[in-house]
C-alpha cells in the first residue's frame, strides 16, 4: 500500500517514532547476544505497547522456546520472528468491511465507551460511502450527550449526506426505528447509526444497546449487518473487558482502533484478536475525514516496535 | 475501579501471610505478583518498576524487626508506598484574588473535558461560586454547542467567540466577559489534542501564555494504558500543569494509570469524574484510594456523600418519629429517596469495605434496584392519608394501589408486611442501649430493600 497508515503517520510524526525505532535497535539489533537484558527490553517494549502482561508472557515463553529450538541466536532474527509471530496472531478472521447487501439496505451499528470516537468514525464511513456514489442516511443515536446529534449532523453535511436525528432525551431505540425505517423507504445503499458512548458495566446501558439491535431487526432482520467496536488506542488492559462484554451485547462484527496517530500503540487488539477472535476492521489516524484506513496486520505489528 | 488491583493484591498478600516469617523467596514471589496486578491494573511499566524496588527496599530493612505477620507488614508498607506515590491529601482548586480564578482544562481527544467543564461549574455554582465556561474547541464539531447545553444544564454563564474565531483570542475575551457578568471563575475548555501535534501543542500554549490560568488540569480517563506518561509528560512539558482530573472511574477500568499520571506530572489528582451527570464528580483522595487498592473500602466519601444529602434536620425529626412509633409510609418514602439520591446501589455498596468482594453481580443489583423502585411505586400510588394510616388499606385500596403500581396484590401485601416489619423492628432497636449500632446489625434483612 503506497499510501499505507504507516508512512502518512512517520510523515506526521517523524521524530517521536524515530527516538523509539533507535531504541530497538540499539538492543535488539544485529550481533547482540540474548541475554536477560535484551529479553528485558523485549518485555518492556511490548507491555508498553499495551499488549497485557499475560499476552507477553505467553508470546515471550514461546519465543524463548522457538529461539532454543531454531537456535536464534541474535536479536535482529530473533524480531523477525516475533513480528511474524504477531501477525500471524492479529491474522485469523474477516478484516475488510462488507457494506453491500443484495437487496435493502445495508445497516452499520457503531459502539462503543465514551469518548471513543465513535461520531467521528461514523462521519468518515458516511463520507467514503458517498464519495464511492452510495446513498447514505445517518441516525443520530445518541441522544444522551449534550449536542451529539449536532456534532453528526455536521458530520452528515461534511459528507453530503442525510440525517435522521430526535430530540435530545428521547429514546435512541425510536431514532433507531425510523431511521431503518426511513433508509427503506427513501431506498439508501448504507444506513449508519451512531450510538451514544457508555460504560460496558452499565447494565441498562448495555440492555439499551441490546433493544437497538432489536428494533432495527424488526425492519430488517438481518441487520445490522457491521456492528462496529470502536476503541480508543490509548486504552489499556479495560479494553479486552470492553470487547468482551459489548460482543455479549451485540453481534460485534469488528473493532475499529481509533487514535493510532498518537504515541499509543493499541497492544490490547492482540489479545482481543487471540482471546475473543473479534478483527481488527479499520485504524482511524487523525481527525480529518480520509483519516480511516484498512487494517492491516504486517503495518500494524511494524508500528508496535516503531 | 481498583476493584480487581484490589483482589489481586489481596491474593498477593494471602499467600504471605500464614507463612509466619518474611523469607527472600516468599516475598519474591508476592512482589512478583504486585508487579503483574500494577502491570495489569495498566500502572506504566518503569512506573511499576520503581514502585517494587521501592517496596522491596522497604520491606527487606524492616524484616530485621521480625515481625509476626510478614504479610501486614508488606501491606502496610505498599500502602504508604502507593499513598506516597499518589501525593499528598486532597487540595482544593487554587483561588485568584481580586480577581476571576482561570481554570483550564486540557488533555487529549475523548477524555472528557467538556463534561467535566459542566460537572466543575455546577460544583462550584454549589459553593456559591459564579463560573462562566468558555468555549474555545473549534475543531471537533458542535463542542462549542456542547458546551453551551452543558452549561445551561449547570445554571453557569457560557461564552464563545464561535468555531470560526481563533481559540486564543476566545480565551481572552472570555476574562472581560467575566468581569461584565460579575462571573468570579472562568473555566476554558480547550480542543482535545494529541501529545504529539505540534501545531496543536503551540496553541494551547499560547492560550497559557496570555491568560495565565490559575489552573491547568490534564484531563485524563481512568481506562487509559501504558500511554498515558507519555502523553502527560509532554503536556506537563508544554503547559505548567498543576493538577489530574481522573474521568470515568465509573467503569470497571482498574485505572493504574492514575498513579503513572500523578509519578510523571507530579501533579495532584484534583477530581474524579464518576458517572455521566454533571453531580458526579468528586475530590480525589489518595489516602482514600490507596485504601481501596488494599480493600478498605472507601468508607470516608460514602459518608461524606450521604452528609450531603441526607438533612442533618430531617434525620434528627426522623429518629424522634421513629422512637414514637408513628414512622409511617410517607417517612419511608422519603428515607426511600434519599438513599436513591445517594447514587445507584452498585455504586453505594462498592464503597463499603469488604463489599467488594462479596458483591451480588450486575444483575443481582440490578434486581435490587428494581425491586426498590416498585416498592416506591407501590407507596406513591397509595393516597396521602393510606400513606399516613397503612391499616386503612382494605382488600379494595390494596386493589387500587396494585394497578395504580403495575404490580399485583401479592406485592402490595408484602411490601406492608415488610413495612410493618422494619417499623418494629427499628423501635425495639432504637429504644435499646446500643441505638443506631444495633440497628445497623439487625438491619440487615435479606428481603428488604435496605
Amino acid at each position: 500500500m503506497a499510501t499505507g497508515f504507516l508512512g502518512r503517520l512517520r510523515d506526521r510524526l517523524g521524530k517521536t517514532r524515530t527516538a523509539l525505532v533507535d531504541n530497538v535497535r540499539r538492543v535488539l539489533g544485529a550481533g547482540i547476544r540474548l541475554d536477560d537484558a535484551v529479553w528485558e527490553e523485549l518485555e518492556s517494549v511490548l507491555i508498553e505497547a499495551d499488549l497485557g502482561v499475560n499476552t507477553v508472557t505467553q508470546i515471550l515463553d514461546d519465543m524463548r522456546k522457538n529461539a532454543r529450538e531454531k537456535h536464534i541466536d541474535n536479536g535482529e532474527t530473533l524480531i523477525a520472528v516475533l513480528k511474524e509471530e504477531l501477525t500471524l496472531l492479529l491474522s485469523p478472521g474477516d478484516h475488510s468491511l462488507h457494506l453491500h447487501t443484495e437487496s435493502g439496505p445495508h445497516v452499520t451499528l457503531i459502539a462503543g465507551v465514551n469518548g471513543s470516537g465513535k461520531t467521528t468514525t461514523a462521519g468518515k464511513i458516511a463520507a467514503k460511502l458517498q464519495r464511492d456514489g452510495r446513498k447514505v442516511l445517518l441516525g443520530a443515536a445518541d441522544t444522551f450527550r449534550a449536542a451529539a446529534a449536532e456534532q453528526l449532523t455536521i458530520w452528515s453535511e461534511r459528507a453530503g449526506v442525510d440525517i435522521i436525528k430526535h430530540q435530545e432525551g428521547a429514546d435512541p431505540a425510536s431514532v433507531a426505528f425510523d431511521v431503518t425505517d426511513a433508509g427503506i423507504s427513501r431506498g439508501a445503499d448504507n444506513i449508519i447509526i451512531d450510538t451514544a458512548g457508555r460504560l460496558h458495566n452499565k447494565l441498562n446501558l448495555m440492555n439499551e444497546l441490546k433493544k437497538i439491535q432489536r428494533v432495527i431487526q424488526r425492519r430488517i432482520p438481518d441487520a445490522p449487518h457491521e456492528v462496529l467496536l470502536v476503541l480508543d488506542a490509548t486504552t489499556g488492559q479495560n479494553g479486552l473487558q470492553q470487547a468482551r462484554v459489548f460482543t455479549e451485547a451485540l453481534n460485534v462484527t469488528g473493532i475499529v482502533l481509533t487514535k493510532l496517530d498518537g504515541t499509543a500503540k493499541g497492544g490490547m487488539v492482540v489479545a482481543i484478536q487471540k482471546e475473543l477472535g473479534i478483527p481488527i476492521k479499520l485504524i482511524g489516524i487523525g481527525e480529518g475525514v480520509d483519516d480511516l484506513a484498512p487494517f492491516n496486520a504486517a503495518e500494524f505489528v511494524e508500528a508496535l516496535f516503531g | 475501579m481498583f476493584e480487581s488491583l484490589t483482589q489481586k493484591l489481596d491474593s498477593a498478600f494471602r499467600n504471605l501471610t500464614g507463612q509466619g516469617r518474611l523469607t527472600e523467596k516468599n516475598m519474591k514471589d508476592g512482589l512478583q505478583q504486585i508487579r503483574v496486578a500494577l502491570l495489569e491494573a495498566d500502572v506504566n511499566y518503569k512506573v511499576v518498576k520503581k514502585f517494587v524496588q521501592e517496596v522491596q527496599e522497604k520491606a527487606e530493612g524492616l524484616e530485621v524487626l521480625k515481625a509476626v505477620n510478614p504479610g501486614h507488614m508488606v501491606v502496610k508498607i505498599v500502602h504508604d508506598e502507593l499513598i506516597a506515590l499518589m501525593g499528598a491529601e486532597h487540595r482544593p482548586l487554587a483561588r485568584a484574588q481580586n480577581k476571576a480564578t482561570i481554570i483550564m482544562l486540557v488533555g487529549l481527544q475523548g477524555q472528557g473535558k467538556t463534561t467535566t467543564c459542566g460537572k466543575l461549574a455546577l460544583m462550584l455554582k454549589k459553593k456559591g461560586h459564579h463560573p462562566l465556561l468558555v468555549g474555545a474547541d473549534v475543531y471537533r464539531p458542535a463542542a462549542i454547542k456542547q458546551l453551551e447545553v452543558v452549561a445551561g444544564q449547570a445554571g453557569a454563564q457560557f461564552f464563545s467567540l464561535g468555531e470560526h474565531a481563533d481559540p486564543v483570542d476566545t480565551c481572552v475575551m472570555a476574562q472581560s466577559e467575566a468581569q461584565r457578568l460579575g462571573c468570579d471563575t472562568v473555566i476554558l475548555d480547550t480542543a482535545g489534542r494529541l501529545h504529539v501535534d505540534d501545531a496543536m501543542m503551540a496553541e494551547v500554549k499560547r492560550i497559557a501564555a496570555q491568560v495565565k490560568p490559575h489552573e491547568i488540569l490534564f484531563v485524563a480517563n481512568a481506562m487509559t494504558g501504558q500511554d498515558a506518561v507519555r502523553s502527560a509528560q509532554q503536556f506537563h512539558d508544554a503547559l505548567p500543569l498543576t493538577g489530574v482530573v481522573l474521568t470515568q472511574t465509573d467503569g470497571d477500568a482498574r485505572g493504574g494509570a492514575a498513579l503513572s499520571l500523578i509519578e510523571v506530572t507530579g501533579c495532584p489528582i484534583k477530581f474524579v469524574g464518576t458517572g455521566e451527570k454533571l453531580d458526579a464528580l468528586e475530590p480525589f483522595h489518595p489516602s482514600r484510594m490507596a485504601d481501596q487498592i488494599l480493600g478498605m473500602g472507601d468508607i470516608v466519601s460514602l459518608v461524606e456523600k450521604a452528609q450531603e444529602v441526607v438533612d442533618a434536620e430531617k434525620a434528627v425529626k426522623f429518629q424522634q418519629k421513629v422512637k414514637k412509633a408513628s414512622w409511617d409510609l410517607e417517612d419511608f418514602l422519603e428515607q426511600m429517596q434519599q438513599v436513591k439520591k445517594m447514587g445507584s446501589m452498585g455504586d453505594l455498596l462498592k464503597k463499603i469495605p469488604g463489599m467488594s468482594k462479596m458483591m451480588p453481580d450486575e444483575q443481582g443489583m440490578a434486581d435490587a434496584e428494581k425491586e426498590l423502585k416498585r416498592t416506591e411505586a407501590i407507596i406513591l400510588s397509595m393516597t396521602h392519608l393510606e400513606r399516613r394510616k397503612p391499616k386503612i388499606l382494605n382488600a379494595s385500596r390494596r386493589r387500587r394501589v396494585a394497578a395504580g403500581s403495575g404490580t399485583s396484590i401479592q406485592q402490595v401485601n408484602r411490601t406492608l408486611k415488610e413495612f410493618d416489619k422494619m417499623k418494629k423492628m427499628m423501635k425495639t432497636v432504637m429504644k435499646g442501649p446500643k441505638g443506631p449500632k444495633g440497628l445497623m446489625r439487625k438491619m440487615r434483612m435479606p428481603s428488604s430493600p435496605f
